[in-house]
């Protein structure tokens, strides 16, 4: 499988099964367009690249399209550079290999929800203003060593474990933050572990010696800010309905300067009401933050917030003009990071974590502050999905963990077929889930966005390339 | 190659050999989180490198 597109003036060639990435002067892309076009599976009159390439000269219903433009000589040349690819399995490459996944997951990372309150109300919040619709509580510590424990005993051999505090807002809880991690630091020697502690906050409740504190402890740390003051206050609000920017930013920029180096993102949601999302992008770069991400909204599609199918086209002129604008910074030696435009085309995953992607369920799964146990997260309260419970036993519910192990991409026929299968490893369980009710059926407007920042990313790796020439 | 340049050649195959020990980072598809998405992560495989 092929996928094709010219983005910035370059033509790219994805060849999907080998990971291989080609960027080709116009005949040889015009040519491999006519071949991909032909090689097509459900086309009646589907022929094999295996039949095309084993012609010598470059097949005449081919030829005779091309050759008025670029000559004999320069369309030769493209089929036979082509014909090279296919035979050292670079182009039309096939998947002759299984990809082994395992019977058993060992759990390796942990959604803490150290707090299910919030000190804002953020229009668009998906945990329902912190509580996730079942009270305001903070997690005790009990509840948190329990956890802690059973990460360790549900993990094998892993040794790299993550702990995520997340809420609700976790700095509500900053002293179980706190004891928590001190607690899993003290079993590291015995259990050949190594944790790595993340907290997502939206920064109302930072001071000096909490900021210290993350500087310290936290391995990444998530700041939410959606980008202008205008946009941004218009959705993160407290009980007042006071917008948050100015509270927050002197923070963020003072944290951050003291970070040493160690990841963060400043992390924006855009939603129906700011499509000009790129202008919040480059407001957070403008705020000396290097490290972004800024991402579309999660809400039901009758939501005056939601993110529709007709809103698409908006967007994708927005990812077009963040890859420009990236492009320059690129070509100026500027260091900036656009978390959704980041790919390793080289050192990255492997072929086993891009089928099974998030591992919400078997992996990874979420604790809310009363010790349920849930695939992650975006399902935390949900009932039909509770796994277990922390303080009852380690054990968790194995109908639901099978359910969630098909969750790959070998088990979604729509995904098979779709060129960037491997990049998005299937989407998002619980956004297929609300969507469809099945975790297994794409949830479509994330399916379009996806390809489409996959494609920008791809494209700014191949505009590095041209430029180093 | 005149008319064609490589950015990369073939990864995938070469990482399921050697592939999933696991030790990586978690991905969040949602992305609403801390963790990386699957394109993003860095493989933490000492065995493949």
């Amino acid at each position: 499988m092929l996928h094709l597109y010219t983005q910035n003036d370059v033509n790219i060639v994805l060849d999907v099964e080998s990971g291989s990435v080609h960027v080709l002067e116009p005949a040889a892309y015009e040519l491999c367009g006519l071949i991909n076009a032909v090689c097509d599976g459900d086309r009646a009159d589907c022929c094999s690249p295996k039949t095309i390439f084993s012609e010598k000269a470059c097949p005449a219903e081919f030829k005779d399209k091309l050759v008025s433009v670029y000559g004999e000589e320069q369309v030769e040349e493209a089929f036979s550079e082509l014909k090279e690819l296919f035979e050292e399995d670079l182009l039309f490459a096939e998947r002759d290999y299984e990809i082994n996944l395992p019977d058993d997951y060992p759990i390796k990372a942990l959604c803490l929800h150290i707090s299910h309150d919030c000190n804002l109300r953020c229009k668009y919040c998906f945990a329902e203003g912190g509580d996730f619709g079942h009270g305001r509580k903070n997690m005790p510590f009990e509840v948190a060593k329990k956890a802690i424990d059973f990460v360790i005993a549900r993990s094998g051999t892993r040794h790299n474990l993550e702990i995520d505090f997340f809420g609700g807002e976790p700095l509500i809880n900053f002293d179980v933050v706190k004891q928590t991690v001190d607690y899993a630091r003290s079993l590291e020697k015995e259990h050949n572990k190594n944790f790595r502690f993340t907290l997502t906050t939206n920064g109302i409740l930072l001071n000096d010696e909490i900021m210290d504190y993350i500087n310290r402890e936290m391995s990444n740390v998530v700041l939410s800010l959606d980008g202008r003051k205008s946009v941004n206050d218009a959705v993160r609000y407290d009980v007042g309905g006071n917008g948050s920017y100015d509270r927050i930013v002197p923070k963020f920029k003072k944290l951050v300067e003291n970070r040493n180096g160690k990841d963060y993102y400043v992390r924006g949601t855009f939603t129906s009401q700011n499509l000009d999302f790129a202008a919040d992008v480059e407001h957070i770069r403008s705020l000396g933050f290097d490290q972004v991400s800024v991402e579309p909204v999660v809400l039901d599609k009758n939501d005056p917030l939601a993110i529709n199918p007709e809103h698409l086209p908006r967007i994708f002129e927005e990812y077009q003009t963040l890859t420009d604008n990236m492009s320059d910074l690129q070509k100026k030696g500027e260091f900036f990071n656009f978390f959704h435009f980041m790919i390793d085309l080289e050192q990255g995953p492997c072929v086993v974590k891009r089928v099974k992607g998030c591992g919400c369920g078997t992996e990874y799964v979420a604790i809310t502050p009363d010790g349920d146990i849930f695939p992650c997260h975006r399902f935390a309260g949900m009932d039909d999905f509770k796994l277990g419970n922390v303080l009852d036993n380690f054990e968790t519910k194995q109908e639901l963990v099978d359910y969630f192990k098909k969750s790959t991409v070998l088990n979604k026929p729509e995904c098979e077929k779709c060129w960037a299968k491997y990049y998005c490893s299937g989407g998002c369980a619980a956004n297929n889930f609300n969507c469809h009710g099945d975790i297994l059926k794409p949830h479509e407007v994330s399916c379009e966005m996806e390809r489409k920042r996959i494609e920008c990313a791809i494209a700014l790796k191949a505009l590095a390339a041209c430029d180093e020439e | 190659m005149k008319q064609i340049k490589t950015l990369i050649k073939k990864t995938l195959k070469k990482s399921a050999c050697k592939g999933g020990c696991g030790e990586c980072q978690t991905s969040c598809q949602s992305a609403c989180k801390t963790s990386c998405t699957v394109a993003n992560q860095k493989c933490e495989n000492e065995a493949r490198k």
